[in-house]
């Protein structure tokens, strides 16, 4: 074991070529596994963020209660959380995505409701002068209005998202963080610097690409800039 | 519901209470490791956020670390520092990693807070003659103190969460309990342990809240 070619893996070494050749496939899975995660917890979040926030909006009485319920669930801390759900989904991805949904939707209904909030009353007014009703008053004023900030927390979501999927390896189901969990139990420092790693690289990604996005699908804020 | 009964009766019973795995033992565990990386994270922060604050310094460093504590996982360094040579040391890989991430938010809140005081007031505090020391202490950080406890408040409550993390690496707190039942495959221990974790840090975050009502400067009108 010790001779030549896997010389790096015997001698257990933090950053080691034939791990990243050898384990290729592994990686690979664990990274698509990540992904998957965070791309359907953020996606049902947006989609359940959207409406409670446009309620919070405009029924005063929601507001409260929306904003309370979600930052309590926000304050459980994920171990937690993943162990709450346990019950109900038993040990699968599902019980991940779930707990990972309840999260981003304190930041986002937050940011969607500060920026649905931030719009002008003028504006609002200005396009009902001139005969919107109040679902093109919305998806043609309000929304795009609020995109910035809506996208300001549907960045942090995502990268609180990338960083929290490892803590779903106490449930087999951590996409690098099960790398991680199975490094720390055989002391395999390559298998976790490289998952750790791989990890922050996901979430800086991820981060541009939204900001990519931000920057195409507001054209008038780029307009402005001086 | 038999899940939900399980744990109660979990719980209640005395046997679970009491001796080195007890609930007692790990509670007291969890909140030891919390106040003492609190004092360690605050003593580390503070000064450095009062001091770049009040000088206008290093503005772009206090926003960017609090972006860079996020994308970093708790979990990942936890372990990293755990396969250090650190890692022999006890608990101290737990309570660096503690320390790390409760370091952001009281370091970017402190910051933000203290550019957040009225310059008309510092200029008037400057024309009366007060140093810069006597400016920091006597007009700036009075008016910053609601974004440093909001800054604290959050660093607790992330540090009362991380706490529990410890215990997949072998840590003591109430995060035990829950791998415990994990490995015993109780349904019911898992319910209780988590169920704990998220009563004390939802006290945390009260006790903290109430604190903020409470002082004569409300954290609200600060931050406005």
């Amino acid at each position: 074991m010790t001779a030549a070619p896997h010389d790096c893996l015997a001698r257990n070494e933090w950053i080691c070529g034939t791990y990243l050749s050898t384990r290729r496939h592994i990686l690979a899975d664990a990274v698509v596994q990540h992904l998957q995660l965070t791309a359907v917890s953020i996606g049902i979040a947006v989609v359940i963020a959207v409406p409670l926030a446009l309620a919070a909006r405009h029924r005063r009485w929601a507001a409260g209660p929306v904003l309370g319920v979600t930052t309590v669930l926000y304050t459980i801390p994920s171990l937690a959380m993943f162990s709450l759900l346990l019950p109900v989904y038993g040990l699968s991805a599902s019980l991940v995505v779930a707990g990972l949904v309840l999260y981003s939707l304190t930041l986002l209904v937050r940011n969607i409701l500060a920026g649905l909030r931030a719009v002008p009353e003028e504006t609002r007014q200005a396009a009902r002068g001139m005969g919107y009703g109040p679902l093109r008053l919305l998806f043609a004023v309000e929304l795009p209005l609020a995109l910035p900030a809506a996208m300001a927390g549907l960045r942090i979501a995502t990268v609180s998202a990338v960083s929290l999927v490892t803590i779903g390896a106490i449930v087999g189901h951590g996409g690098l963080g099960n790398l991680i969990y199975a490094g720390m139990n055989t002391f395999f420092k390559a298998q976790v610097l490289t998952a750790s790693v791989l990890c922050v690289v996901i979430a800086v990604l991820a981060d541009l690409l939204l900001l990519g996005v931000q920057w195409l699908i507001t054209p008038w804020a780029r307009r402005q800039r001086p | 519901m038999n899940v939900l009964t399980g744990s109660w009766s979990w719980l209640t019973s005395t046997a679970h209470w009491e001796g080195p795995d007890g609930i007692a033992h790990r509670l007291a565990q969890h909140l030891f490791l919390t106040v003492v990386c609190l004092a360690l994270s605050c003593a580390v922060a503070l000064p450095v956020a009062l001091v770049l604050g009040h000088l206008g310094k290093g503005g772009a460093l206090a926003v960017n670390l609090s972006n860079v504590g996020r994308a970093v996982p708790t979990f990942a360094v936890l372990v990293l520092l755990l396969l250090t040579p650190i890692g022999t040391y006890g608990q101290w890989p737990t309570i660096i990693a503690l320390v790390l991430f409760a370091i952001p938010p009281l370091l970017t809140n402190a910051y933000v807070g203290m550019r957040g005081v009225d310059h008309d007031v510092v200029r008037a505090a400057r024309g009366m003659g007060m140093t810069g020391a006597q400016q920091l202490r006597g007009v700036e950080l009075p008016l910053a103190l609601p974004m440093v406890l909001t800054g604290v408040r959050i660093a607790a409550v992330q540090l009362v969460a991380t706490a529990t993390l410890a215990a997949l690496v072998g840590g003591g707190g109430l995060g035990r309990i829950i791998t415990a039942g994990f490995s015993l495959a109780s349904t019911p221990e898992v319910v209780a342990g988590a169920v704990l974790v998220a009563v004390l840090a939802l006290l945390v975050e009260g006790a903290f809240a109430l604190v903020q009502r409470l002082s004569p400067h409300r954290a609200g009108d600060a931050a406005r």
